[in-house]
């Protein structure tokens, strides 16, 4: 069992947790995840690790409700405990010294961007990061990154904070005042991953992403993570879960995203019926 | 009871769930001798001298021994009997191809020229391990001197659970490290709860932890901890991490949304019981029309569980003939009992998707028998221009499994062979490392759950071996094998 020694809101339907899980946090590395189950009832999903800390044996994750096991996680209190935490699972991010790098977390994306971003800086890299939201409510993480970035960019869709408008458009700005990136490392949902590995294939920057796709085992064992990358299906569990995002068929990815969609409304209305826990309800879409 | 007295009692048929309500739920389809079915099938057994039926096991069970003891009505005796060389009999009685084991070297079924009619050997054992969970009485062997060895056995799959029994009655201590969060590997996620129920495997791993086993679930070794750790934690290792990496067909539309391989639809209905969604959080893709691509067990497994999970219509789609399936016999039989179609000398060559991404056919083309192919089997040919479409709303690609590569990435010290599987000694399961052996899927590529069993119980022979001895070299040469256990 893993109890949850803190638990801290830090936006609307959005909880920061440590997990008491030592055997995962003993070897993890930036880039890696559990896969969780919360009851023995419960569904197995993927959650990116924000942060350890060895000394306690805990590690930090922080999700998002948006659906049934989210919302019922989002319901449990401190020293409560959890079945099943497995990990650390993926390949850990490849850090190295390349010089100015160009770090772009969007929503709760910026969560596993945290530690990739720690990493890049701690090894000699120059990182500046942009972090998008739709509302200056929905920002996480700020202090942490400013933390760990020589430069922090703010954009948000309703201009609530930093600019008003996409990552993209602040991506854009700092290459027109002239900076070159070595390296962009992108983690957000889906279609601002895409947008942004469109546009660092034209300005030629190398392009790393996180995917999120669905998964059960995490071991490669049910291939339900399969994705497109360079024309050749690769399974986001064992191959990645980071990828070159110039070579990563983001259309296919989110397609694959929403096989079910209508399970997920149907489990969190028989939860909220038997319940009557209910999401906050704004938010849809802006999952990790 | 004379011999001719034995020879004319009929065999004894199980009795099973009628086809039309079995579809509608996911209970075990065959119910299980009474103990009468049982003593009376116990009778057509001739006690041979020479039991040509335990040179067809591969972990040797005496078994007119254990049959002796049914007829007898000693089902306490019976079930020991068995269990000094089979720990999981309720598991092997449900899930072992017995036509091609114990039961095709049965006299009776020789003379009467068909393994059908031998005596119903896997039945027999499904009943006295059945018998036993029953009384809720385990009749522990008596304790050994512990031998201050510890062992690690990777993966609680048929062939780690053979392994932690044989170690942990050996006197050594055993570990096992499972990745997911319940013990039995592909009894759990793969083999459906209608054909083996999910609390029979629990009660065997009850078994194994009453006899002192120990298991650490959720650790991926190779990922929650280096296989270079547990060499030092432990004084032997066991891989038995199985075949669990899917194949695809590679054909255009596989990552079509409705389109999955066998593992991941038979763990979200099996291991996640999506079969009781949204009372359990797991959904699984239903459809009105299933393909189910491939011809073996898994396959199988998967058209059954189709029409469980709603399905109006759940086809084979498979590229040989049924001569060639290679199901078991009685698989094809439940499948075709329930409605399940056969689509035969048919293969896919790509599959179509609406402007959703969701697959809506099949492009089939159809084939014809060739020449021999390796394997023996006459080689499917596409007869060129047999192209047509099968409208479907769900596929599900069931055509084999490699090893997991996970151990054996992480591990570069370890030898594998070209497609992954982890080169061994035939005899002992030693692998390239000192210390670490390997057995079952991993070496195999997916094979059957007694092979793997098989291999457990020789590997764990082989280590109990090293752990006394300290002997790595040779060590085949001091094994005292069985012919049954070498075959």
């Amino acid at each position: 069992m893993h109890e949850i020694l803190y638990k801290e809101e830090i936006g609307p339907d959005i909880h920061l947790y440590r997990f008491h899980a030592p055997d995962v946090a003993r070897y993890r590395k930036p880039g890696q995840f559990v896969i969780v189950r919360i009851s023995d009832e419960g569904e197995r999903i993927p959650i990116t690790i924000a942060d350890v800390n060895h000394d306690k044996g805990s590690i930090t994750l922080i999700v998002q409700s948006v659906g049934k096991t989210t919302l019922q996680m989002a319901g449990m209190k401190v020293g409560d405990s959890i079945p099943d935490i497995t990990g650390p699972l993926g390949v850990p991010t490849h850090i190295e010294k390349v010089g100015n790098v160009l770090c772009v977390g969007g929503g709760i994306g910026i969560a596993p961007l945290y530690p990739v971003a720690k990493g890049m800086k701690d090894i000699g890299n120059r990182v500046i990061s942009i972090l998008g939201a739709r509302s200056s409510n929905l920002l996480i993480l700020e202090k942490e990154m400013k933390d760990v970035s020589n430069e922090v960019l703010i954009t948000t869709d309703d201009g609530t904070k930093g600019r008003k408008g996409l990552v993209t458009d602040a991506i854009k700005e700092l290459v027109d005042q002239g900076e070159k990136f070595d390296l962009c490392v992108a983690m957000g949902p889906p279609i601002m991953m895409k947008f942004v590995s469109l546009l660092t294939k034209e300005l030629d920057i190398p392009t790393i992403v996180s995917l999120n796709p669905i998964m059960i085992d995490g071991t490669g064992m049910c291939g339900g993570c399969r994705v497109t990358v360079g024309g050749e299906t690769k399974f986001a569990c064992v191959d990645g879960p980071e990828f070159d995002g110039h070579q990563v068929d983001f259309d296919e990815l989110m397609k694959r995203l929403t096989m079910y969609s209508s399970h997920e409304k149907q489990s969190l209305d028989h939860y909220s019926s038997k319940t009557g826990c209910r999401l906050a309800g704004t938010l849809k879409g802006d999952q990790e | 009871m004379n011999i001719k007295e034995r020879l004319k009692i009929p065999p004894t048929m199980m009795p099973e769930q009628d086809p039309a309500e079995r579809i509608t739920n996911v209970e075990e389809v065959p119910l299980g001798y009474t103990p009468e079915m049982a003593m009376l099938e116990a009778k057509r057994c001739l006690q041979c001298k020479t039991a040509f039926c335990v040179e067809g096991c591969p972990v040797g069970i005496d078994i007119p021994g254990f049959i002796k003891l049914i007829e007898d009505g000693d089902f306490r005796g019976a079930i020991n009997k068995m269990k000094e060389k089979n720990l999981l009999p309720a598991i092997c009685g449900r899930v072992c191809p017995q036509e091609e084991q114990c039961q095709l070297f049965c006299t009776i079924g020789k003379a009467q020229k068909d393994p059908c009619k031998s005596v119903m050997i896997g039945k027999l054992e499904r009943f006295i391990a059945d018998w036993e969970r029953e009384q809720g009485e385990y009749d522990l062997p008596p304790e050994v001197k512990s031998s201050g060895r510890k062992v690690a056995v990777i993966g609680a799959g048929p062939a780690g659970l053979t392994v932690a029994g044989d170690l942990i009655k050996f006197g050594h201590e055993v570990m096992v490290f499972e990745a997911l969060h319940k013990a039995g590997g592909v009894l759990v996620y793969g083999i459906p709860e209608f054909r083996l129920p999910k609390a029979i495997v629990q009660g065997e791993v009850d078994y194994l932890e009453k006899l002192g086993v120990k298991f650490r679930y959720n650790f991926v070794v190779g990922k929650t901890a280096p296989v270079s750790q547990l060499i030092e934690d432990y004084d032997a290792v066991f891989i038995g991490t199985g075949a669990g990496l899917p194949r695809f067909m590679r054909v255009d539309g596989e990552n079509l949304l409705g389109v999955l391989s066998a593992n991941e639809y038979l763990t979200r209905a099996n291991l996640m019981k999506a079969y009781s969604f949204p009372e359990t959080d797991t959904p699984i893709v239903t459809g009105k029309k299933v393909i189910t691509v491939g011809g073996g067990n898994v396959a199988m497994d998967c058209a059954r569980t189709a029409l469980r999970m709603g399905a109006a219509r759940s086809l084979i789609v498979y590229r040989r003939a049924e001569e060639q399936m290679p199901a078991r016999l009685e698989e094809i039989h439940h499948a075709r009992e329930e409605g399940v179609e056969f689509h035969l000398l048919q293969n896919p060559v790509r599959l179509i998707g609406n402007d959703d991404g969701w697959i809506s056919g099949a492009s089939l083309i159809k084939m014809e028998l060739g020449e021999p192919d390796s394997s023996g089997r006459r080689r499917p040919v596409p007869i060129e221009g047999s192209e047509f479409i099968e409208e479907t709303d769900v596929l599900i690609v069931a055509i084999g499994n490699s090893p997991n590569p996970l151990v054996p990435a992480s591990f570069p010290e370890l030898e594998v062979t070209r497609w992954g599987g982890v080169v061994v000694n035939e005899l002992t399961g030693q692998t390239s490392v000192p210390g670490v052996f390997a057995g079952g899927d991993i070496v195999l590529g997916a094979a059957t759950v007694i092979l793997a069993m098989g291999h457990g119980r020789r590997a764990a022979k082989a280590m109990n071996l090293y752990l006394n001895s300290g002997r790595w070299v040779d060590l085949d040469k001091a094994m005292d094998l069985s012919r049954a256990e070498v075959r």
